[in-house]
């Protein structure tokens, strides 16, 4: 599966559109891993637990993303978007989006 | 008067922690830019047409918070209006730390330019004025290899 953010594969011809695909994912913030952060974030600095959750938890929407295009028969997924949005203070939703399309050759 | 103590102490040890990790960031960041310079990143969203690419989508990302110090003076800061520049440094500092992981992922899947570079930045500490800020930042591109 190609995944890209711009509109377009250079050099390829999109065949068929084939919609949004999406996927989501909502981590809590207070994962264990809190307790060092807490100590951490008096001094400052990167909080590397949390880089960490919220990387794994864009790798899983994009999975989920990944997975719907798949279903739907598609070899690629362009202009793809991230979003992030804090619902409470203690947790994150990563929204992932793009459209899923058809290219012309072979992988 | 306990309180006001642990405030005091707490305010010391970020301002003395903090300031140094800060001019250690910035310095290795400076260096690390002056690699990474070999490989921009654009924002324009049409790449050359002249050639055929490889593409890959590549991002960084980057939980960064403030120290005490910063919080404090910014806190104070609050009361008379004005530019923060407390803040100001740690947005920047997790900006350009964000971009350079996401350069780096371009530079191990041997990419010669990233396009369509987006920010993402939101804070994960809420809205509540009185927690320490907490922020993220997201940077994703579309990392471009030569055919």
């Amino acid at each position: 599966m190609l995944i890209s953010n711009l509109e377009f594969m250079t050099g390829r011809k999109v065949t068929k559109h084939l919609g949004l695909v999406q996927g989501s994912s909502v981590r809590a913030k207070h994962a264990g891993r809190d307790i060092m952060s807490g100590i951490k974030n008096m001094f400052g600095g990167e909080l590397t637990a949390y880089t960490e959750l919220l990387q794994e938890s864009r790798e899983e929407a994009t999975e989920r993303m990944i997975e719907q295009a798949r279903s739907v028969g598609a070899n690629a997924v362009l202009n793809v978007r991230f979003s992030t949005s804090s619902i409470t203070a203690g947790a994150a939703e990563i929204y992932v989006y793009g459209t899923a399309v058809i290219l012309d050759g072979d992988d | 008067m306990d309180q006001i103590l642990i405030v005091a102490v707490l305010v010391t040890l970020g301002y003395f922690f903090g300031r140094r990790a800060e001019k250690k960031h910035f310095i290795s960041l400076i260096e690390r830019e002056k690699v990474m310079n070999q490989l921009p990143a654009m924002a324009s969203r049409m790449p050359p047409q002249d050639n055929r690419y490889e593409q890959k989508l590549v991002s960084g990302n980057v939980v960064i918070a403030n120290d005490y110090f910063k919080t404090f003076v910014a806190g104070l800061r609050n009361l008379f209006g004005g530019k923060i520049s407390t803040y100001e440094t740690l947005l920047d500092r997790g900006r350009r730390e964000a971009v350079l992981r996401m350069k780096d992922q371009a530079q191990q899947f041997g990419a010669e330019l990233v396009f369509n570079v987006k920010y993402e930045t939101s804070s994960i500490s809420g809205q509540d004025s009185r927690k320490m800020p907490i922020i993220e930042v997201h940077a994703y591109g579309t990392a471009l290899k030569k055919l």
